[in-house]
């Protein structure tokens, strides 16, 4: 796969890997944040700590989707399922999603109509193909995944499709970083940026982080190679005394963005005045609605919905993990109560959740170690 | 706060135990051969049946008659769609009852054909499946003994489902059983992984893929009889990779037999189409149900000795070994990464499904 | 959000829709290009393009790609002794 196994290169990665031991302050510790739950993902599934020296400690940043949306909008969703006549159409991620009784697989299998797609053009082809029932297509993701659901949307107003909506659940990516930023001892030296959401944005949107919180900020790709090239970029500024937003992703990541996707997203959407977060509570303008033009095709609209806000598990630390106050390991309840079987938070059943990538990759024991 | 040594500890304690089975309602995550699955079976199905061979968990189960071993294994075909490129239903159920014995090291001798029929089914569609059955049986050296037909009305079932039965003689030049497996032997993998689950996948059109990827559905009694005339003596276990992939394999012979798989991911041959399709969906290959590739773990003096054995069977000409067992940590199957670094590879919790993230 | 993979461009195959059939490694699929209709005009065939939920999201720049590939190989001081060091270190 062309773009893709050079990234992979074992020998290239070590070369690398020295070259960041060569740019550590002696007696230093680094805590770098990878906000994106992919780049969790691909740390853990390529074992990069095992290439990282021990002075360079990666903290888990809340850049996953599935991971932030709270209890009561996945009752929402089931709900919505749940209902006579409704199909919903979702993401594989969501699907093992703990909301406050029972997840999107257990509604399916006590009888509702959920179906897992690939794409919102997917869904849409359920809904032109099915007349009869109401579709509803679960939107969830950061910038990266909002155009798609944009153009889909377009399209189906083009269409004059009646029984199609969308259950909008993207969210941005600036406020949370934010409001990290502004907790006290956020003791974090510079961050991982999150690459595909800034091919759509750019990399203006993160110069504050540089500007005004004084820490480096270097978007990566996402294959294993690319993160490590990242966090020697941000070693390299530290060593150097910069801080500024680099961009590691310069070959699918224009620095500008996509002003194309910016407009679809502008049409179709508008910002929530605010949206509760798994973890970090109401953030204002952080997540999108459709906007008033598209109202049709708003299901919150033309469904009633519980609309509860429920609130996580006395156990649930996900917030914690999220905010990357606590490793996963750290959480009273993981592996015991908390199984990516038997989840109680979204970071143990999100594909890319900081729970998830360490129990099912990196939980083991290291050569040397009892077991 | 406990220390991350103390949290891996109560974990694995855990795990350890027999899972009990508390689900409330049956989900499509019991059938995938992954967590679920080994909870049902581990959970309620063996300790109901209470029988010493079945607590083995093999892919068939040992019945002495009259002084000989003669293994015997069942299995169920739900697939939708019936037809996908590079085989059916029919071939399916014939080459998947066949595998179950040969990986028992036993001859297969003969099936019984169970037939659930959907209402409306055509009859073109049901005589290219029995003939399917009989030509993939002819061609395994199996004679179909016995059989049943029930038919269900419209909707009850999925065109049809095809339950077989499978006897077999075990071959005594093998020796095989989890309790065999030692570290230090090594494990091969007869052929490439994923293709046919993927071939499904994308005969199902809901992803709207297109690719040259046809299921592997095949015999595997010639590879394993190449490996008993080669190595049998060496031979440790032998098993199936069916739903759960290469990877629930290894993960129920490492739990069974209390050993640590070591495997490495450079060296499992798979489809550059398979890995593309898997890599666009977020699978990992290694999870992808098989229906023509066995697992083998040989103790290192027949290592050689069994690979090119394998290689000479049909369609198990890119076998390759592809891991090591150790000692530490016990019941995992960790992976070291094309990329240098090592990781876990656990059963999944259910059937991967597509993500995007 | 992260998972996208590239693919070359095949052909177009609804113009109206702004559909392309995109290659990746063997696996085709139509995916949507409307993203990528900017000023300089939309995608052509031969382009490669990155793949997120069934849309082309960005073009992947060849040039690019090569030109970080080639900086990574030029960190090349051989660090021998501190590979070792770093073996050591991965213990914890």
């Amino acid at each position: 796969m062309r773009f893709v196994e050079e990234f992979r290169d074992a020998e290239l990665g070590a070369t690398v890997a020295a070259q960041i031991l060569s740019l550590l302050e002696p007696g230093r510790h680094y805590k770098l944040m990878e906000i994106c739950g992919g780049h969790t993902h691909s740390i853990y599934r390529y074992g990069l700590t095992d290439l990282l020296p021990d002075e360079v400690e990666m903290v888990h940043g809340p850049g996953c989707p599935v991971c932030v949306i709270p209890m009561g909008r996945i009752d929402d969703a089931i709900a919505i399922a749940a209902r006579e006549g409704v199909t919903l159409a979702c993401f594989g991620d969501m699907m093992r999603v703990p909301g406050s009784e029972q997840t999107l697989l257990d509604a399916k299998a006590a009888g509702a109509d959920i179906r897992v797609v690939y794409s919102p053009l997917d869904a849409l082809r359920i809904a032109r193909e099915n007349p009869e029932r109401e579709v509803v297509f679960f939107a969830i993701g950061f910038e990266t995944t909002a155009p798609s659901t944009a153009l889909t949307m377009t399209r189906a107003r083009a269409e004059r499709l009646a029984n199609f909506s969308c259950f909008c659940n993207h969210v941005t990516i600036e406020p949370p970083l934010r409001a990290l930023l502004d907790l006290p001892e956020f003791g974090i030296d510079g961050f991982v940026g999150p690459g595909h959401v800034a091919t759509v944005v750019g990399l203006r949107p993160f110069e504050f982080i540089a500007a005004d919180y004084g820490r480096p900020f270097v978007v990566a790709g996402f294959e294993p190679l690319d993160i490590l090239h990242a966090i020697e970029m941000l070693l390299r500024q530290l060593a150097d005394g910069r801080c500024e937003v680099e961009n590691q992703y310069k070959r699918a990541a224009p620095d500008a963005g996509n002003p194309v996707a910016l407009r679809a997203m502008a049409e179709v959407f508008e910002l929530r005045e605010s949206f509760e977060w798994r973890g970090l509570g109401e953030i204002p303008r952080s997540a999108l609605k459709l906007a008033p033009a598209y109202a049709d095709f708003d299901a919150e609209l033309r469904l009633e919905l519980p609309g509860a806000s429920v609130p996580d598990p006395q156990a649930c630390q996900c917030g914690d993990v999220l905010k990357g106050a606590i490793k996963p390991w750290e959480c009273k309840v993981f592996g015991t109560a908390c199984t990516p079987e038997h989840a109680i938070g979204t970071c143990m059943v999100s594909p890319e959740g900081a729970c998830a990538a360490y129990y099912n990759y990196g939980r083991f024991a290291r050569e040397g170690e009892p077991a | 706060m406990r220390s991350e040594q103390r949290v891996l500890e109560i974990i694995e304690t855990a795990r350890g135990k027999r899972p009990r089975f508390k689900d409330e309602l049956v989900t499509m995550a019991h059938g995938a051969g992954g967590k679920a699955s080994q909870t049902l079976i581990e959970g309620l199905l063996a300790p109901s049946f209470d029988s010493a061979a079945l607590a083995e968990l093999g892919d068939a189960g040992a019945v002495e008659v009259d002084g000989r071993e003669i293994a015997l294994t069942t299995d169920s075909f739900v697939v939708r769609p019936i037809r996908f490129p590079g085989g059916s239903i029919g071939e399916l159920a014939v080459n998947g009852t066949v595998n179950d014995l040969a990986v028992s090291a036993a001859r297969p001798l003969a099936l019984t054909v169970s037939l659930v029929l959907e209402e409306g089914l055509a009859a073109d569609e049901l005589r290219a499946e029995v003939e399917a059955m009989a030509a993939a049986a002819s061609a395994a050296g199996v004679e179909v003994v016995a059989g049943d037909t029930k038919v269900v009305e419209r909707g009850r079932c999925d065109s049809m489902y095809v339950c077989t039965t499978g006897l077999g003689r075990v071959d005594p030049r093998a020796d095989l059983g989890t309790g065999k497996i030692e570290p230090g032997d090594r494990v091969l993998v007869s052929g490439p992984v994923g293709a046919h689950g993927t071939a499904i996948m994308l005969a199902r059109d809901e992803l709207g893929l297109d690719a040259e990827i046809s299921s592997d559905t095949r015999s595997l009694w010639p590879a394993v009889e190449a490996m008993l005339d080669a190595a049998g003596a060496e031979l440790r276990c032998l098993r199936d990779a069916t739903r759960g992939g290469v990877a629930s394999a290894l993960n129920e012979l490492a739990r069974a037999s209390g050993v640590c798989v070591v495997a490495s991911e450079d060296a499992v041959p798979v489809q550059p189409e398979v890995a593309a399709a898997a890599e666009l969906l977020g699978i990992d290959p290694m999870y992808i149900a098989n229906e023509g590739v066995l697992v083998a773990f040989v103790a290192p003096a027949g290592a050689e000795a069994a690979l090119a054995a394998l290689r000479t069977a049909p369609g198990c000409e890119r076998a390759a070994e592809i891991g090591e067992v150790g000692a530490e940590p016990p019941g995992m199957v960790l992976v070291d990464t094309a990329f240098g670094g090592q990781r876990v590879m656990d059963l999944l919790a259910g059937d991967p499904l597509p993500r995007i993230c | 959000m992260c998972l996208a993979i590239p693919g070359q461009v095949l052909e177009i195959v609804d113009e109206g829709n702004r559909l392309a059939k995109v290659d990746v490694a063997g696996v085709k699929r139509n995916v949507s290009v409307g993203l990528l209709d900017d000023e300089d005009g939309g995608v052509a065939v031969g382009d490669w393009v990155l793949i997120h939920v069934g849309f082309a999201i960005s073009r992947v720049d060849e040039a690019e790609a090569e030109a970080t590939l080639k900086l990574l190989a030029g960190m090349e001081e051989s660090y021998e002794q501190e590979l070792e060091e770093l073996k050591g270190s991965s213990i914890e």
